[in-house]
């Protein structure tokens, strides 16, 4: 780990931020490579990869035609092949395009080969709503792809994380898909000019608290922590725990808090039937069940198509006044 | 297509030896499903033996093959001893993929044999993928990637082609025309059934080439090999093909007449091409039994070792869902 004290802190966004760890793992390692529509010529649909086209090259920033499956393949045999690919897929919605590749052949190559092959490839996609793209480009479908042994999925949430989990992904000797919300690009914050890889296995408590814990990732992490401090109002003392990587999950981390607070609230953008809030809290009632003090409380996207118009959208999705209220409730009801 | 004026005789024993191998090694395990050492879904290879064996004398050791699940004639020809296949056939711990994949996911990586896809068309990405890493990491390698006429209806088709030819990359496209995608007849699957036509429009040079012939499949597979390694981009073959046994050991075959089957086997590639070598390379009789009786004798020193081999332990069941952390990734 670089020597983060020493090294200036720069003002950037989680785009910015991003780009760095692209940027890293291109000057880093030949092997590595970016390949996705538009990621080139355009500077990548959400303007991640703008300008490492002029400073890398065509060969290393490879602009494809819009043909999911067979990038996305494509990206597998290269991995297959020796090299370190990164493929950008432009949403999460488009990657079902790439299902068959993903599911029946990243996942289970190394299985399937009895172990003589892995796959280490980086799959980077856009997920989440929050800027009126409507029900084909804001859905949040990681949930799915964590149901899927063989693969490793994350979701950073900060700028230390989007620029850390990519080089610690590209070490990752198996299929590692990395999600970034699209309501993060533009946020703000501090980052170390050298800040480096960070871990890709561990939950971590993004804000202490002690009377109901919280448990989130991606684009819903600043909305439960803006919840907790309102809910201080109230003089509820909220522990805010950002998942970070969703397969494999980090339980441990989520079960001490529980022990300690004893009153749970999951925030997931993810729909609630069949879904990874479903999972964390099925886990919680296998491992901490006599420790819970109320039922678990779970704020998900409503069950509908995520809607154009900016008043549904918000409606739809876990917002901040609605975790807090989620909150609220666990803590009324685990009161004793 | 222009026949080879002479036969070598010993290459050409060669090539009807491996043949047989595929033949009786695909006999045997039609026998041994009926008697329930083999499970699950089992595709036969009978009657296409010319297009693997063709194909495979075009390619060397540093090159990658990917194919589909009827994929036990290639993975013989590719060099993957019958033993480690017959094992894996029974789900034994000594198969070449471990047990993990039966008949449908053969993986070698001695021999860059990247299975046995089960997916019609989802192997087409991988080899582009393949290829791809050969090409930017300057190895003269091509990967040759087996596929049916059913996959040529798929997405993954249409979009793998367009890429490689785009991308000039070293694929050998290897297109299996054996009629039928499972019960389906090409007619009934394809508005349009020229598949050659459908490479060229993506701008792959493009041969049609009579699959019964083994001669004729090594000659345009050595052409078609020598160009890509050149660097002239990706090549396509349709392999005019049959296979003479149901799709599965689960088919009924109503979809096809059987009088449409007998007169496909007059053209039987081995039979062909034994007589031709009786006639331009003075096979014996004894020589023809001689070079059979050394097939069956693999075949049952395969089926010996599978029998003999062992189930892996219960409590390994998670192993290869991820990589040991601590392990260096292994590359052919």
């Amino acid at each position: 780990m670089p020597d983060v004290a020493a090294s200036p802190i720069v003002r950037m966004t989680y785009r910015d931020a991003s780009r760095a760890g692209i940027r890293e793992a291109l000057l880093r390692d030949p092997r590595v490579f970016l390949m996705g529509e538009d990621v080139g010529r355009y500077g990548g649909a959400y303007a991640v990869s703008k300008g490492l086209l002029a400073e890398f090259g065509p060969e290393r920033i490879r602009d494809t035609p819009l043909s999911e499956s067979a990038f996305v393949g494509a990206g597998i045999g290269a991995a297959l092949g020796g090299m370190r690919p990164i493929v950008e897929v432009m949403t999460v919605n488009f990657s079902l395009l790439a299902l068959d590749q993903i599911v029946n052949n990243a996942a289970t190559i190394r299985h399937m080969s009895g172990g003589q092959f892995s796959v280490p490839l980086v799959i980077r996609m856009v997920t989440g709503a929050g800027r009126q793209l409507a029900a084909q480009h804001a859905h949040s479908l990681e949930g799915w792809y964590a149901h899927i042994p063989g693969l490793r999925i994350v979701a950073p949430a900060t700028l230390e994380d989007v620029r850390g989990m990519l080089w610690t992904a590209l070490e990752d000797p198996d299929p590692v898909l990395i999600f970034e919300h699209q309501g993060l690009y533009n946020m703000e914050g501090d980052l170390a000019a050298n800040a480096g890889p960070v871990d890709i296995d561990r939950a971590a408590v993004r804000r202490r608290g002690d009377d109901v814990t919280v448990v989130t990732y991606g684009g819903s992490l600043f909305k439960s922590l803006q919840a907790a401090e309102m809910a201080m109002a109230e003089g509820i003392s909220a522990e805010v725990i950002d998942l970070r990587t969703l397969r494999p999950l980090d339980m441990e981390t989520v079960v001490a808090s529980v022990r300690r607070t004893h009153r749970v609230v999951v925030a997931d953008e993810g729909w609630r039937s069949g879904s990874l809030s479903a999972e964390i809290t099925t886990r919680l009632v296998e491992q901490a069940f006599y420790d819970l003090d109320a039922p678990v409380a779970r704020v998900c996207t409503e069950e509908v198509p995520i809607p154009y118009p900016k008043h549904l959208e918000d409606a739809a999705v876990p917002q901040p006044a609605t975790i807090r209220a989620a909150i609220q409730r666990v803590v009324a009801a685990g009161a004793r | 297509m222009s026949e080879p004026a002479v036969v070598d005789p010993q290459h050409g024993r060669h090539l009807l030896a491996e043949m047989l191998r595929i033949r009786r090694f695909e006999e045997r395990c039609a026998e041994l499903y009926s008697a329930g050492h083999i499970r699950g879904f089992l595709h036969l290879y009978i009657g296409e033996e010319a297009v693997a064996v063709g194909a495979m004398q075009a390619l060397t050791p540093d090159d990658a093959i990917v194919a589909t699940y009827r994929e036990h004639g290639h993975a013989l020809a590719r060099g993957i001893p019958a033993t480690a296949l017959m094992a894996e056939m029974f789900g034994k711990q000594e198969g070449c993929s471990r047990g993990r994949g039966g008949s449908m996911h053969v993986f070698d990586a001695a021999t860059r044999f990247y299975g046995g896809n089960a997916i019609v068309g989802g192997g087409l990405p991988v080899a582009v993928g393949l290829a791809l890493a050969d090409r930017m990491s300057n190895r003269p390698r091509v990967t040759a990637c087996f596929f049916g006429d059913g996959a040529v209806a798929e997405g993954e088709f249409h979009e793998s082609l367009n890429l490689a030819a785009l991308w000039r990359l070293p694929v050998l496209f290897l297109c299996e025309n054996n009629l039928y995608a499972m019960g389906t007849r090409i007619e009934r699957a394809l508005a349009e059934t020229d598949i050659v036509m459908k490479a060229r429009s993506y701008r792959i040079p493009a041969d049609v080439v009579d699959g019964m012939d083994v001669l004729a499949v090594e000659d345009a597979a050595r052409r078609a090999v020598a160009a890509v390694r050149r660097g002239d981009g990706p090549m396509f073959l349709e392999l005019q093909t049959y296979r003479f046994r149901a799709h599965s050991m689960f088919d009924a075959e109503l979809y096809r007449d059987k009088a449409e089957v007998e007169q496909w086997k007059q053209r039987d590639p081995i039979a062909i091409f034994a007589a031709r070598l009786t006639r331009e390379a003075g096979l014996t009789a004894g020589e023809y039994q001689e070079i059979d009786a050394h097939a069956l004798r693999e075949v049952q020193e395969a089926v010996a070792f599978a029998e003999a081999g062992t189930w892996e332990p219960v409590d390994e069941l998670t192993t290869d869902v991820y990589t040991p952390r601590m392990e260096e990734v292994r590359h052919a």
